[in-house]
């Protein structure tokens, strides 16, 4: 769309501009305050410059956090992507059924994250939940409180529950918008199913899978709630997401000053990886 | 021939599943629950049901999470409504800049902001108040309205405006009588998505609550932690929490796919 140039513009973003910003910047000060000072309580500061950066950036207990965390991400990318797309793709585009799978698949979607967390705890108790009694019954090993790998497959089975649809709701909205035109084309030229999802379907669903993966990385690398409510980021510390190891370091330990530079190099790292992606998506969409 | 309900059948079930396991738990009795296994109640029970609806610290949790959801849908939405107005029809200094910058309030991570949210809203003395909970909430529920709603108001035509304009509507009255009521289906996708990530986050509603304002999901955590195991009453806390938002989705069930689809990043 063709826009003019009006610079009374700002006055109609300016509410949204206040609140953000209310929001945004005196807390992220607040951070950057405490990131670079030592205190022993009674609201005396030490400046401290970048120590706390360098410590958390040297210690071992952020890499590891940051790795589980790089690696759960890339899990549920991996299993959520083309089992939403594939899902999507098998969805019917009309009749009654519709209506019934859209508000079916949508509804973890809406379940307080808590709640998820608290669900799949009763869901995977070794005797007396469903799936953990099930397990057992059929004769694995299964215990998500004692077993690192059944805590990590756990944990990565719930997020993929619980956020799957939003790729499948995406993707099929940008089914949607094929026209029946383009699938008569290719039954004339005898495209192969691939040729269709390769040719038609893919580069009409690219758009709205990127926004879905751009949000997918986003929630699922600041995932906190449902994990600590399943696992506790036990046992151990092998389900320790970045989320749960800096709230443990911060409201457990009241460590303000490693927390506070580890919330900002955090942030960062979200940031930029975002940003990349950002920056490639919009070249792609210029070309 | 056609074999594709089977994928979206399986899924569906598999998305069932833990529901169920927690509808019938909340049926049972706790000596039933620790006793063992069953696929269905033994001891049909509405005992931890009637519980939650006689106990107010209990319904209040329920009242309170809808109150500030519903505050922060409205604020959320009326402020991102004229800023999307202006992203979308306007070019103006630095406006690429600040929808890039409103999406990164969108990447902040909640733990990041908990505690200084904590002592923000103690210095101004909202700490404990639904608007406290429904102001934070903001942080990544306006850019997030703003991303969808300008989607939407991208897709009319400018023509719209200008014929509105040479008819001599002034700006509010154009923006009131005619063009919220055309992007009608965009701000019901804006506010059910507003109503979403607010009904679910539960880390900044529990930072700044405590007893007046306390939302459901932490009077859940808090009962888990105190009262030893009494799965039964949480699993029928968690079964009415779904409640909300099964009634939400199935009004918006229409415009769910296209609230994304329309928008642009």
């Amino acid at each position: 769309m063709r826009k003019s140039t009006n610079q009374k513009a700002w006055w109609l973003v300016a509410p949204v501009l206040l609140l953000v910003a209310f929001n945004a910047f005196i807390p992220l000060m607040t951070v950057v305050n405490y990131s670079l000072q030592e205190t022993f309580g009674n609201n005396v500061f030490f400046w401290e410059g970048v120590t706390w950066f360098e410590q958390v950036l040297r210690s071992e207990r952020f890499h590891a956090s940051l790795m589980r965390q790089l690696l759960f991400t890339s899990m549920i990318l991996a299993i959520e992507v083309p089992l939403g797309i594939a899902v999507a793709l098998s969805m019917p585009r009309k009749g009654p059924w519709v209506s019934v799978c859209l508000v079916l698949m949508a509804l973890p979607l809406l379940i307080p994250w808590n709640v998820v967390g608290a669900m799949w705890n009763i869901f995977a108790l070794p005797d007396i939940g469903l799936l953990g009694y099930s397990l057992n019954s059929m004769g694995f090993d299964y215990n998500f409180t004692q077993q690192p790998v059944s805590a990590w497959m756990t944990t990565v089975v719930m997020d993929v529950w619980h956020w799957t649809s939003l790729i499948v709701l995406l993707c099929y909205a940008g089914l949607c918008s094929i026209p029946d035109a383009y699938y008569q084309a290719a039954r004339i030229d005898g495209a192969s199913g691939w040729a269709v999802f390769r040719y038609i379907q893919l580069p009409k669903m690219k758009r709205v899978l990127t926004i879905a993966i751009l949000l997918r990385f986003m929630d699922s690398f600041m995932i906190y709630t449902e994990p600590f409510v399943l696992t506790g980021g036990g046992p151990g510390n092998t389900t320790t997401f970045l989320s749960i190891d800096l709230v443990k370091i911060a409201l457990g330990q009241f460590d303000l000053g490693p927390a506070a530079a580890m919330s900002l190099i955090y942030f960062l790292v979200v940031l930029l990886i975002c940003w990349v992606f950002y920056t490639l998506m919009m070249r792609n969409e210029a070309q | 021939m056609n074999k594709k309900w089977i994928l979206p059948t399986l899924y569906i079930l598999f998305l069932m599943l833990p529901i169920y396991g927690l509808l019938t738990m909340s049926f049972k009795t706790t000596n039933e629950i620790l006793g063992g296994f069953s696929f269905f109640p033994q001891q049909f029970t509405l005992a931890n049901y009637a519980k939650i609806f006689t106990d107010p610290t209990w319904y209040n949790g329920y009242i309170n999470s809808l109150i500030y959801v519903v505050i922060n849908t409205v604020i959320s939405v009326s402020v991102a409504l004229p800023a999307a107005y202006a992203f979308s029809r306007y070019r103006f200094l630095g406006d690429k800049h600040l929808f890039f910058w409103l999406l990164t309030n969108r990447m902040a991570p909640p733990a990041v902001f908990a505690l200084p949210f904590f002592q923000l809203y103690s210095a101004i003395e909202l700490f404990d108040t639904h608007f406290a909970v429904a102001l934070a909430h903001c942080l990544f529920n306006i850019p997030l309205a703003v991303w969808i709603l300008e989607g939407f108001m991208s897709g009319i035509p400018k023509e719209l405006d200008e014929t509105a304009y040479l008819d001599g509507y002034s700006f509010w009255r154009f923006f009131l009588r005619i063009f919220i009521p055309t992007i009608a289906a965009g701000i019901g996708v804006a506010a059910f998505f507003c109503f979403m990530y607010s009904w679910v986050e539960l880390l900044l509603a529990k930072t700044l609550t405590s007893v007046d304002a306390k939302p459901i999901a932490a009077t859940m955590t808090r009962t888990a932690s105190t009262s030893g195991y009494e799965l039964g009453l949480l699993a029928a806390a968690g079964s009415l929490t779904i409640i909300p938002g099964a009634i939400v989705i199935y009004f918006v069930r229409n415009y769910i796919a296209k609230g994304f689809a329309l928008g642009r990043v």
